[in-house]
């Protein structure tokens, strides 16, 4: 089955996009095709990172070459914490006390419970604090690329302000890529272009504004003024 | 990208390295009567000694191969030696110990685990104990713990009170075969109301060829007292199979808690047979801590004999099996008494066509009331080769007990794999996590140094090409 079709778009460096669409609509496809998830093969085309062809690279691969997918649903991992996650992420490479400390830090500005941060990743968090740990461990792993899958989905208020906050403080040269269904997230952080997906087809791009006016009149109406 | 030094090692094992052989005295080939004497005759043992070992090798020859488990059809026990001595006398201090012998060590480490926090190294090289570093502050609290062939010279009333009275020669065919030819091993006495804080711990090694290793293990806890004793085994690599047929004995008295901790590592030639059983008196804890990554066979079932009342017996295992690997291991719990209680709590990984088996018996006899009894396996399968088996025995004799059991089997989740892939972890060190993820509620049980090293272990093996 063919799920994204005829997309060619170039995400530039140091932008925020948008990416909105209702439910089936191929978000999430997107975003695991691009971050090389073995389930999805690309049929026709190609995906560059930096000008490099990655279509037939690993996820680990491309996320070395500084991408990063936060899921929409962070899975639970029995008996592995953030830090050992990340410490083999990082190949060992760093100090594992110095590393420890970074992540307490982050985990500070993040709000994450400390204990939160030494138990099983994902297991018996809320929907927020299993957020905030994915954007703690982006944090941590400092990729160029960082895709958000359904970033707002069943994080409450204070937690999305503060995931918000911190992606606002850290955009710098950075490329981020929010997919969303509502435009909450949206509330707290401006993007530069939109991008409406539907039918796995990129039906319209547009700037903030674009975002604001699916508030108002939904999808249908958006699709209806493209195909007329 | 993986660490090409990780790598490298992947295509031999970590400890298969051999030292040229330096030996005094070497035993022939195979085993008759003529053997099991003159080991009794070079260890100048006394005759109740040479009785139980001549009687022990009559019911190995009567006793039939077991007819369940693991395949041990390859087992030549013509093809093995049984006793070899090393060295003429045993050494106190690190310096005295000949040169390969140390550097035997060195690769494996005991020198620097010592330095942290080792009570005391009892580390066996061949079938006689060279090297001994006993903690002072172990002697001033009374505390015995030596190997087996001092203990049996130096204490020969506690010896014969307690040696073969939990598991007899009659037992089961390796049990017999280790009580005629048995060498080396520890023995462990800990006087009442005596809390050793540090682990004590000992290194057992192989290092011939066709070589069985013997060793025999006594451990008895008085009444109040405390001891956790920690065996790590490694070997070096051979074409030929080896056996590994230990008997470990221990006796746990009232409110006396023992804890054994076990690590091994086996070169993937050793047929490791061992029986391991423990008797809790009133108020008593035992608890086998085991793991087995090693080895071509394991059978080995910890068990406890829960005969005083309100005692408690607890087996927390970790089975890996690679290419060519059956790991038959498990627990056995029995229930003599009212209000003893068991848990059993294993987990097994197979892959490349590994096997992994549980085997548990719990049973609980009539009268042995408000008895309680929790078993739980997991089984993680790696790949489509591989094989898991759960062989759960429960015997329930007494209404008044609480039974809970629970099993399950599973394959690593694509998705699992996939989420911390695309954090830029590589796919077999995702494995690696996602196993030592699914073994953590036992290695958490482990002290730190045997962790990290188990930890290390895994990873390697699943780095892909060992084996």
């Amino acid at each position: 089955m063919t799920i994204i079709k005829d997309i060619n778009f170039n995400f530039e460096k140091g932008k925020m996009y948008a990416i909105m669409g209702p439910n089936g609509s191929g978000k999430s496809t997107l975003a695991f095709a691009i971050a090389g998830h073995p389930a999805y093969k690309l049929e026709s085309g190609s995906m560059r990172f930096e000008g490099r062809n990655i279509s037939e690279l690993s996820p680990d691969k491309r996320a070395k070459l500084g991408m990063f997918l936060s899921f929409q649903t962070p899975l639970a991992l029995s008996g592995i914490n953030v830090f050992q996650l990340l410490r083999i992420a990082l190949a060992n490479k760093k100090d594992p006390l110095a590393l420890k400390k970074k992540i307490e830090t982050i985990a500070k500005k993040l709000g994450i419970k400390s204990q939160l941060a030494e138990r099983s990743l994902n297991e018996g968090a809320s929907g927020g604090e299993k957020k905030k740990l994915e954007m703690l461990q982006a944090a941590i792993l400092d990729p160029k690329l960082l895709i958000f899958d359904e970033i707002d989905t069943g994080v409450d208020v204070d937690a999305l302000r503060t995931i918000a906050k911190f992606m606002n403080e850290n955009k710098d040269g950075k490329t981020y890529i929010l997919i969303t269904h509502y435009n909450r997230i949206l509330h707290y952080i401006r993007p530069d272009k939109v991008l409406i997906l539907m039918n796995g087809r990129l039906m319209k791009v547009g700037s903030a504004k674009l975002a604001e006016e699916i508030e108002k009149s939904g999808y249908e109406k958006i699709m209806s003024n493209v195909k007329s | 990208m993986q660490d090409p030094t990780v790598s490298n090692l992947d295509f031999e094992y970590r400890y298969g390295f051999s030292m040229p052989q330096k030996y005094t005295f070497k035993s022939k080939k195979g085993l008759d009567q003529d053997v099991v004497k003159s080991i009794s005759d070079i260890k100048r043992e006394p005759a109740w000694m040479r009785d139980f070992r001549l009687n022990s090798y009559r019911i190995f020859k009567q006793k039939p191969m077991p007819s369940w488990g693991a395949d041990l059809t390859d087992i030549n026990f013509d093809d093995i030696y049984y006793y070899i001595k090393p060295t003429d006398k045993q050494v106190n201090s690190w310096g005295d110990l000949p040169k390969e012998i140390k550097e035997t060590y060195d690769r494996i480490g005991v020198p620097e685990a010592e330095k942290k926090f080792l009570a005391g190294v009892s580390a066996q090289y061949e079938s006689e104990v060279v090297y001994e570093s006993i903690n002072r502050e172990l002697k001033k609290i009374g505390v015995i713990f030596c190997d087996m062939d001092t203990g049996l010279r130096k204490y020969p009333d506690i010896v014969k009170k307690y040696f073969g009275k939990l598991i007899p020669p009659h037992d089961n065919k390796f049990a017999a075969l280790n009580s005629a030819v048995w060498s080396g091993g520890s023995f462990v006495y800990v006087p009442k109301g005596v809390k050793v804080k540090l682990p004590l711990q000992a290194y057992f090694r192989i290092n011939a060829e066709r070589f069985g290793q013997f060793e025999r293990t006594l451990i008895i806890a008085e009444e109040g007292s405390y001891i956790h004793y920690i065996e790590g085994c490694t070997a070096p690599i051979y074409t030929t199979n080896s056996i590994h047929a230990a008997v470990v004995e221990i006796f746990v008295h009232k409110n006396a808690r023992v804890r054994y901790t076990t690590v091994q590592n086996w070169s993937n030639n050793v047929y490791n047979l061992v029986t391991k059983r423990a008797r809790a008196d009133e108020n008593a804890v035992m608890e086998w801590v085991d793991c087995n990554i090693g080895s071509k066979v394991t059978m080995k079932y910890p068990s406890v004999y829960l005969f005083g009342e309100g005692a408690k017996g607890e087996v927390l295992s970790i089975a890996f099996a690679g290419n060519g690997q059956h790991q038959d291991a498990g627990a056995k719990m029995l229930h003599f008494a009212p209000n003893t209680s068991s848990r059993i709590i294993s987990k097994s990984i197979s892959k490349n066509g590994g096997r992994t088996s549980y085997r548990g018996l719990v049973q609980v006899m009539p009268g042995a009331k408000k008895s309680s009894v929790f078993v739980s396996c997991d089984a993680l399968i790696l790949d489509e080769q591989s094989r898991s088996d759960t062989y759960p025995y429960m015997k329930i004799k007494e209404n008044d007990v609480t039974v809970q059991h629970e099993a399950t089997v599973e394959k690593i989740g694509e998705e699992k794999l996939f989420y911390l892939t695309s954090k830029g972890i590589s796919r077999s060190d995702a494995e690696g996590l996602l196993v030592n993820g699914f073994i953590e509620p036992v290695v958490k049980e482990i002290p730190l140094e045997y962790s990290i090293e188990l930890n290390r272990l895994i990873n390697l093996e699943m780095s892909g090409s060992v084996g």
